[in-house]
């Protein structure tokens, strides 16, 4: 047998990791999350805002802070499931989760358990630029063509859609924040680095603001 | 002998003392230790019983639950609370109440070994992550421990679990 002699002692370098040849495609989306949130929040009313950690977060408050959102610094792959609870809760306010690809994608079985008791005041509208935002931009599995509206739809939600363009907002409005639920949007947001705006992060605080707007005395 | 004597059923007055305090979200993952307790959560119209995919769900319901206004319980068993760990962030960041009651799996006379890390593991892993654990070996207990924990996770608010010892829901023996 014969081999060809490699040299001696130097590694071969290793494959860069394959970039999809569509991840850059998020760069270019023409939704900008900065301008979407605020058109959800002033039309949203007192609804009850649940912010997915990282940047829904930032966004949230860029937009507003306001008793009523409450706005995750962790528990990534929460967001909807905080959303469930509180609607199950408050049966005649909605309820609107908004939150990333990331950390939707972490908590891909609540598509399952929200389908069991099926609220219709839960809206949740995935804000998805196919980046994991604060760690440093990786692509999700979303740029890899993974379609969480398609999810949602095999997983039985009346209605789910994907938003690519401000047209497509302006029509989906109306459900994000009235339709009967469970509805999700899959509002797909350019890939962009923007200045952090941070909500009070002592998650006590956040808590108590919440309830005392809701719930008033009842809160104590 | 394939099990130990039929395990008391405790099911009754554990429901009875959920309803005293005033528990309205009930989350699961089905348990055989927990089957009775849950049919009786899912014919109670005043609970709504909520399956979960995996238990961590459960914490993050229950912290909705409560911005909501509503009381909560987690049903699961042993190997769920690892799930449970980063989750158990969110109860401590915002001091939400929690109330969880686990059935025990590879603590008494285990048959599969692979239950065995979180059974041997769980009330220290549930310390380390803030949580109040209260263990309950004898059926007569079961009821006025429940109302205890469930006293303390609600006025504190604190977390708080109750560990449901195996030698109260029987050996499981896969009939070997």
């Amino acid at each position: 047998m014969t081999r060809k002699p490699s040299k001696p002692n130097v590694p071969s370098k290793p494959a860069a990791p394959r970039r999809n040849d569509v991840a850059a495609r998020a760069e270019l989306y023409p939704l900008r999350r900065r301008q979407v949130m605020p058109r959800l929040l002033a039309g949203c009313g007192d609804a009850l805002v649940i912010a997915g950690l990282g940047a829904p977060a930032w966004d949230v408050t860029a937009a507003g802070d306001r008793d009523l959102s409450f706005p995750l610094w962790g528990a990534m792959g929460g967001a909807v499931a905080i959303g469930l609870g509180l609607a199950l809760a408050q049966p005649r306010r909605r309820v609107l989760v908004v939150t990333g690809d990331g950390e939707f994608l972490m908590g891909l079985g609540m598509l399952a358990t929200v389908m069991v008791h099926r609220p219709r005041n839960l809206s949740v509208a995935v804000f998805d630029n196919e980046r994991y935002g604060e760690t440093g931009m990786q692509v999700t599995h979303t740029a890899h063509d993974v379609d969480l509206a398609a999810m949602a739809r095999a997983a039985g939600w009346p209605l789910t859609a994907t938003v690519n363009d401000d047209a497509g907002l302006t029509s989906a409005l109306p459900a994000i924040l009235a339709a009967d639920g469970p509805v999700l949007h899959v509002i797909k947001v350019r890939a962009e680095d923007l200045p952090l705006v941070l909500p009070p992060k002592d998650g006590v605080t956040l808590k108590d603001r919440f309830r005392k707007a809701l719930l008033g005395s009842a809160a104590y | 002998m394939n099990s130990t004597a039929p395990a008391a059923d405790w099911s009754a007055a554990v429901h009875e003392v959920l309803g005293t305090l005033g528990v309205a979200q009930v989350a699961y993952v089905p348990d055989a230790g927990h089957r009775r307790l849950i049919e009786r959560c899912c014919d109670d119209t005043k609970m709504k019983a909520l399956p979960l995919t995996t238990e961590e769900e459960g914490i993050a319901v229950l912290g909705g639950a409560w911005l909501g206004g509503e009381k909560g319980v987690l049903l699961m068993q042993s190997s769920g609370v690892g799930n449970c760990i980063n989750m158990l962030s969110l109860t401590r960041a915002c001091r939400f109440p929690l109330l969880m009651l686990v059935t025990m799996r590879g603590q008494w006379g285990e048959f599969n070994p692979w239950q065995v890390p979180m059974g041997q593991n769980c009330a220290a892993m549930l310390e380390m992550a803030g949580v109040l654990v209260h263990e309950v070996d004898k059926a007569s207990d079961m009821a006025e421990t429940v109302y205890a924990a469930g006293r303390i996770a609600f006025d504190g608010p604190a977390a708080a679990a109750v560990l449901i010892s195996q030698r109260l829901i029987g050996i499981k023996t896969f009939g070997r």
